[in-house]
């Protein structure tokens, strides 16, 4: 019943950030909607650790979110240096890699 | 430290390679003698060390065993009280590993003495399930092998510093020295015949490569390859040996064999004996396989003493020392009155004593006298002397030792040749030498008290008492020889220090006494030459000067107990030590009366047609050279040589023409087929496949972040959907 409800919330935002990530072009956009990937895994953390009684989905969403607060500061750099760089920040015309 | 032996021999090994890497660099090769000499010096402490703890070890095992004895005779007191208390006689037999059929000829009543050998082993390799092991063996026999070798190398390493300065090769003569070093002590410390073959077979390359030190002539290098081919020889016989051994027992492991004789027939053991009597007869210079010996004498003196003399040559005794039970059974020692063992020792002893009279290079005469003490020591061990025999082999390296130096501290200050014609007179310039090559002379003549006295009667008596028999033969051989040795002897100290200096010193003025650095390893090998002796005392003469403690050292604390099983120990004679000692006299007093009196009909090989022949026969050593180069190699080589040219015309060539043209049509086939078609055809469709697969590869890689997203999120989809379906 209420799992059920949490983890339909967790799978909604996990799409909603697939999206982003797949479907904007602003980088900071993207990097929000990383954000909103990882925030739906910390709700499906602590829905489990609930439903097993456990305090380990906790602790691990607390290192998650440790981690995104690291993964925002490195990303924001790069999006500062690219915006340095090409005066703008759109994902699409990054493509120096081509094949 | 007698588990941790296998550092005795790792000493002088890590000597070796410090010389041969690093030697040039220290100061242009000329300091290296002192890493040799530290490293075998460091050896010498060990080995003490292992032989207290093996003295220490035996008498621990002995009290042990006769407490124990005591007390199983105390039980069978209480329980028969009739018997009288105090006289049952305690006997303990000889327990470990013997089994009880081997134990023959023990004298009743007799109190044995000696300890369980410690055996520290590895696998080296495991070959169809069985392990081959290798390790040290070490007891009383291979801890006085220890003793000898590192001393007698340890007073060769300083008597070289000076007798090869200024040698262009200074360092490789170090490097081998030490390398011999390591190889013996490996050789002497063997727990497996295995292992005795590899030291043997190294020690036998020391003496090539030294023995050839000086190969700029001619003549050294023949002596050198006459030496190992020789060796080849008898090695084969080894081998052959070895392997009847190890089909027999199963094992290399020579605790193993020797305890379990009795478990093979006779045919067997008679079979190793006879092939590992070739091998005593090379390595030892035994007839007919002895003509490398005096030969070798063209490396550098201090290598004779060490290798020539002291060591190296006595590797065939001590294997048959080591493996007695083997010899024992093979030859039926213990009940013949000949046997081959004794009979090749015996006649070789007299066959190189008289040899030793009609040379003229000092170095041979005591090559020769080194032939006929190693068939002594032979005999000794075939007569079932074994104690006489190791201990001969003790005393025997000491004075021989210092003979050899003696002989080479004579020709580095009297002008560098070793021929006596060329000595004389030398006793008021060299008093050292002098009276150290005197003092071994008597000792190696057997004269009362010096140590070859002591050894000499011991095999004597030996030969007297035997084991079953007496073997009267090897009595006469033995006394013949001890005459005629102390003959020969006084001979050489004759052209050598008496009369007047016949020689010449190219400049150097008169000849002068050598450096300290030669002389005190001659005094101190002398000293070892006059109380050697004291290390196995007749009990009788021990009563004497009532020190018990001295009585039968050798017997007691070296001879294993699957000897001292099988043997029976003779009780002394007082007659026969004052035969031996009387001959000994007479040789030299005959030989004083013809040189220096100069009485005799002197000349009379010139005379007389029989003599003369006879002296042309020796001069030729028998014409066993002949025999062997022209006749014998000669005569096999005429016939295989025709023989192998026909073959290498007839046969190799036409099969060699048929290779050569079949290779060649098979390799133009190979090209025009294989190489062409398969291998290069196979080379360029992988290059054009990834090409291929590169191209269509090429589009997924647009560079765009957002597509691999799509691409990974949408594989993760289908992963999701085939998951959600299978399970």
């Amino acid at each position: 019943m209420l799992i059920n409800q949490f983890l339909l919330l967790g799978a909604f935002l996990f799409c909603t950030g697939v999206y982003g990530v797949l479907a904007r072009r602003n980088a900071v956009m993207v990097l929000m909607s990383i954000e909103l990937m990882l925030n739906a895994v910390n709700i499906n953390l602590l829905t489990f650790g609930y439903l097993h009684d456990s305090v380990s989905g906790q602790v691990f969403a607390l290192f998650v979110i440790a981690v995104a607060a690291a993964e925002v500061g490195v990303g924001l750099a790069i999006v500062l240096l690219i915006y340095r760089n090409r005066s703008n920040i759109d994902v699409e015309q990054l493509d120096l890699m081509k094949g | 430290m007698l588990d941790n032996a296998f550092l005795i021999p790792l000493l002088p090994a890590v000597s070796f390679l410090v010389i041969l890497f690093f030697g040039k660099k220290m100061q242009g090769g000329k300091a290296v003698h002192w890493v040799g000499i530290a490293a075998v010096s460091a050896a010498w402490v060990l080995s003490l060390v292992v032989g207290a703890q093996w003295i220490d070890r035996v008498d621990t095992q002995t009290a042990e065993a006769k407490a124990e004895a005591k007390e199983k005779a105390d039980e069978e007191h209480s329980e028969d009280q009739s018997s009288e208390e105090g006289l049952a006689p305690v006997v303990i037999g000889s327990s470990a590993g013997t089994g009880d059929s081997t134990v023959l000829g023990v004298e009743a009543g007799k109190t044995a003495t000696g300890a369980d050998p410690v055996i520290t082993e590895i696998t080296w390799l495991t070959n169809g399930g069985t392990e081959h092991k290798v390790g040290t063996y070490v007891d009383g026999l291979s801890a006085l092998m220890l003793v000898i070798v590192t001393s007698i190398s340890l007073l060769v390493h300083i008597f070289s510093t000076e007798y090869v300065k200024g040698d262009r090769r200074y360092t490789h003569y170090f490097a081998f020295l030490s390398l011999f070093t390591a190889s013996m002590l490996f050789f002497v410390l063997s727990s497996s015949t295995l292992q005795m073959i590899v030291g043997w077979e190294l020690v036998g390359v020391c003496s090539f490569g030294l023995i050839g030190h000086w190969w700029e002539d001619g003549n050294n290098t023949n002596a050198a390859l006459k030496a190992f081919l020789t060796n080849r020889v008898g090695d084969i016989g080894l081998l052959v040996g070895m392997i009847i051994l190890f089909i027999e027992f199963d094992t290399f492991s020579i605790d193993y064999i020797v305890n379990h004789v009795p478990d093979v027939s006779h045919l067997v053991a008679l079979m190793a004996s006879i092939s590992l009597i070739s091998a005593v007869m090379s390595k030892s210079g035994q007839f007919p396989l002895h003509t490398w010996l005096p030969d070798a004498m063209a490396g550098p003196t201090p290598v004779s003493a060490l290798i020539h003399a002291a060591t190296m040559v006595v590797a065939g005794v001590y294997m048959v020392a080591r493996l007695y039970p083997v010899f024992y059974e093979g030859f039926s020692i213990g009940t013949s009155a000949i046997n081959l063992l004794a009979f090749i020792g015996g006649f070789t002893a007299l066959m190189a004593a008289a040899l030793a009279f009609v040379q003229w290079d000092i170095k041979k005469v005591l090559a020769y006298s080194t032939v006929s003490q190693l068939g002594y020591m032979v005999m000794a061990l075939g007569v079932g002397a074994w104690t006489a025999a190791v201990f001969h082999l003790f005393t025997h390296a000491l004075f021989k030792a210092c003979l050899f130096l003696g002989a080479g501290s004579v020709s580095h200050s009297a002008g560098h040749t070793f021929d006596m014609r060329q000595f004389g007179g030398l006793k008021k310039h060299m008093p050292v030498t002098f009276w150290t090559f005197v003092i071994s002379s008597l000792a190696l003549a057997g004269i009362f008290p010096f140590a070859g006295f002591w050894s000499k009667d011991e095999i004597l008596l030996g030969a007297w008492a035997g084991q079953g028999d007496r073997y009267i033969l090897m009595l006469v051989f033995g006394c013949l020889v001890a005459a005629m040795t102390a003959a020969y002897m006084t001979r050489v100290i004759y052209y050598t220090f008496f009369g007047e200096f016949r020689g010449d010193t190219h400049g150097h003025g008169d000849p002068h006494e050598s450096p300290r650095v030669m002389s005190v390893p001659l005094i101190l090998l002398a000293v070892g030459a006059v109380v050697a002796g004291a290390f196995n005392l007749p009990s009788p003469v021990v009563e004497i000067f009532s020190a018990d403690g001295f009585a039968h050292q050798v017997q007691d604390y070296v001879e294993p107990l699957y000897v001292s099983g099988l043997v029976k120990h003779p009780s002394p004679s007082l007659i026969l030590a004052l035969i031996g000692l009387g001959l000994a006299m007479a040789g030299i007093a005959v030989t004083y009366a013809w040189f220096f009196l100069g009485k005799g009909p002197h000349g009379i090989s010139q005379r007389n047609a029989v003599l003369g022949r006879g002296r042309a026969l020796l001069e030729n050593k028998y014409y066993l050279d002949h025999l062997y180069n022209d006749v014998i190699v000669a005569g096999i080589k005429w016939p295989i040589a025709k023989a192998a040219v026909w073959v290498n015309q007839n046969v190799l060539d036409k099969v060699v023409n048929t290779a050569g043209e079949s290779a060649r049509d098979g390799g133009r086939f190979v090209y025009r087929y294989i190489d062409q078609a398969v291998v290069d055809g196979t080379v360029n469709a992988t290059g054009s496949g990834a090409n291929a697969s590169g191209e269509g590869l090429r589009v997924i890689q647009s560079g765009k972040v957002q597509n691999y997203g799509a691409l990974l999120f949408g594989a993760a989809a289908v992963l999701a959907i085939i998951f959600v379906i299978v399970i």
